[in-house]
């Protein structure tokens, strides 16, 4: 059932990215070539583009040829867009990856501070810091950030990227040292928004009748909190974790443009400038695929933390 | 306590919205007026918050990005609210087929944030001020169409209902007349939650080009032409962030505030 709501989601994503892209007034061709352009080249360009063939017949190879990894090829260069793409996915996957790991290492410990501390200072200054983390845009994080350990202490390097292994010769050193910046200005928003949600899940655990009776039974507050508390939020914090993921995709698309990282983001939005329409269709749909298949795992992870929704639905 | 946060985030949107219209018949300089000699000054006098790389006074341009930001959030959420609430409305009163169209419907949206949906119209037809309300307004309507469904589903349950049709009200009249007024405080709660979104959103499709073109000043914009001259003049980068981040803390603490206000039994949870 699950499966087959994520093969429908598909179908309907990439009709609406085929639809907005290309049943929007605005002719690929005359964008290509300029407004002043001989209207017989146009036509010429149409026909090779393929451009003057129904839309049904567009989407039926566009969609059909992603079956098989065939996302088309680009309309400036004429290189395939799944080579375009996949040296990128790599750099942009490990921006998403190490966040998406490193966030909830950051909230999980200060939403519990937060929860069991929530009528002292030390709480409202937990609640304080999440609150204002989640108002500032991973822009800006990244631009504080450079300011400070880029142009202040000449830490770390305002921007660029190095891969992993360059030529054969491991980089470990230079891969972390453009990383860190970028990452953190992704962690800190999404521990932020991260961050409430362990809070408010662990403050109902605190209200409920098993936490007072490990209490009772003479557990201290952090024994009984990290035995029950855990597992009981940890519904909340995956689910949110997914559902972030989309929201970590668009931050690694803007973090790439603000560190200069060549990932997908910055194919998407060159591509964008170019009006290559179709590495935009490719690229966004490779992003969509992703957010969807990370929808799949959220809902399939529940059943491993929860054993009552074994069998039935979640819904 | 909780109050305060309440009030605070009332005081910091206000004077969101009082620069915005400050900004209609007032502004200390010309915000498109480029001065040549008057490049990267510090913050002082004659310029309060020193001027950027083209010479422009930054408070100015400041005052006048409010006006972009509350215009394009407003206008995005209403279009929200537009599309999200009915949808939820029907799904809550129908429940059944209905209601689990309308939660896949949202699921697949959801995997369309903002900044995808802004890509793609950008790339069909040119970005624009409108693309980005546009965008950001349908990445918005999902949140909607639960929040709604959600509360729908509990007035639903209430006795007034069962009375109303008892009396043969059709279900037109129970939605208009019943339904929304009862769901709206949940609507406003949820209204500036994603008015703070927007505002976020906004700030990233303006840096990124993908919003209001030049030369109409935008925070998003601002921080990426501050970022030229991040070596030069760093602090020049602060301002239009911090005047995001204050919006945006202040819608969230207004939504947080109104919250609470309505349902004091979730003072405690959140």
């Amino acid at each position: 059932m699950r499966l087959l709501v994520f093969a429908a989601s598909l179908v309907v994503a990439s009709v609406a990215i085929f639809l907005v892209v290309n049943a929007l007034p605005g002719d690929v061709a005359t964008a290509i070539l300029g407004f002043g352009a001989d209207p017989s080249s146009v036509a010429a360009l149409r026909l090779r583009l393929g451009l003057d063939r129904p839309l049904l017949v567009r989407y039926l190879s566009w969609a059909g040829g992603m079956l098989h990894g065939d996302l088309g090829r680009s309309y400036l260069t004429g290189e395939p867009v799944s080579a375009l793409v996949s040296p990128r996915v790599a750099v942009t996957a490990w921006l998403v990856v190490i966040s998406m790991l490193l966030a909830p290492l950051v909230a999980l410990p200060v939403g519990m501070l937060a929860a069991m501390k929530r009528r002292t200072w030390q709480g409202a200054v937990a609640s304080a810091a999440s609150q204002v983390g989640l108002s500032i845009p991973t822009v800006y994080a990244g631009i504080l950030l450079v300011v400070v350990f880029a142009v202040g202490l000449h830490w770390l390097p305002a921007n660029g990227y190095t891969d992993l292994v360059v030529g054969g010769t491991w980089r470990p050193a230079e891969f972390v040292q453009h990383l860190v910046l970028p990452v953190a200005s992704l962690v800190i928003v999404q521990a932020s928004v991260l961050t409430r949600y362990v809070r408010s899940a662990f403050v109902e655990v605190l209200n409920e009748d098993y936490f007072r009776t490990a209490r009772a039974v003479g557990w201290t507050r952090w024994r009984a909190l990290w035995r029950h508390g855990v597992r009981n939020a940890a519904i909340s914090v995956v689910t949110v974790i997914g559902l972030q993921l989309s929201t970590l995709l668009v931050g690694a698309i803007v973090v790439e443009q603000v560190f200069r990282i060549p990932g997908l983001g910055t194919a998407l939005l060159s591509a964008v400038s170019n009006r290559d329409l179709i590495v935009v269709q490719g690229i966004v749909m490779v992003l969509v695929f992703a957010v969807l298949v990370i929808n799949l795992l959220t809902d399939l992870s529940y059943l491993l933390i929860d054993p009552r929704l074994r069998g039935g639905d979640r819904r | 306590m909780r109050r305060a946060g309440l009030w605070v985030g009332v005081v910091l949107v206000a004077l969101v919205i009082l620069a915005a219209l400050v900004s209609l018949v007032w502004t200390p300089y010309n915000p498109l007026q480029v001065q040549p000699t008057q490049t990267l000054r510090p913050a002082g006098w004659p310029h309060l918050l020193g001027t950027d790389g083209f010479g422009i006074d930054i408070l100015s341009r400041l005052l006048v990005g409010a006006r972009t930001t509350v215009y394009v959030g407003l206008v995005a959420v209403s279009l929200a609210a537009v599309g999200g609430v009915p949808l939820g409305i029907l799904a809550g009163m129908l429940g059944g087929w209905v209601s689990q169209v309308v939660l896949r419907v949202t699921d697949v949206l959801y995997a369309f944030p903002a900044l995808l949906l802004a890509i793609l119209l950008a790339a069909a037809v040119g970005a624009s001020t409108t693309t980005a309300m546009v965008a950001i307004g349908i990445a918005s309507i999902p949140a909607f169409a639960r929040v709604a469904r959600a509360a729908t589903l509990i007035v639903m349950t209430q006795d007034y209902i069962l009375a109303a049709r008892a009396c043969g009200t059709s279900r037109w009249t129970i939605s208009v007349r019943h339904v929304l007024p009862n769901i709206a405080a949940v609507l406003g709660v949820q209204a500036s939650v994603s008015f703070g979104i927007a505002i976020l959103a906004e700030a990233a499709l303006s840096y990124l080009g993908l919003a209001t073109p030049p030369p109409t000043p935008t925070w998003g914009r601002m921080l990426h032409d501050a970022q030229t001259y991040i070596f030069s003049s760093p602090v020049q980068a602060l301002w239009p962030g911090l005047a995001i981040a204050w919006s945006v803390l202040g819608l969230n603490l207004l939504g947080d505030g109104l919250r609470d206000h309505l349902d004091p039994r979730l003072r405690e949870a959140t």
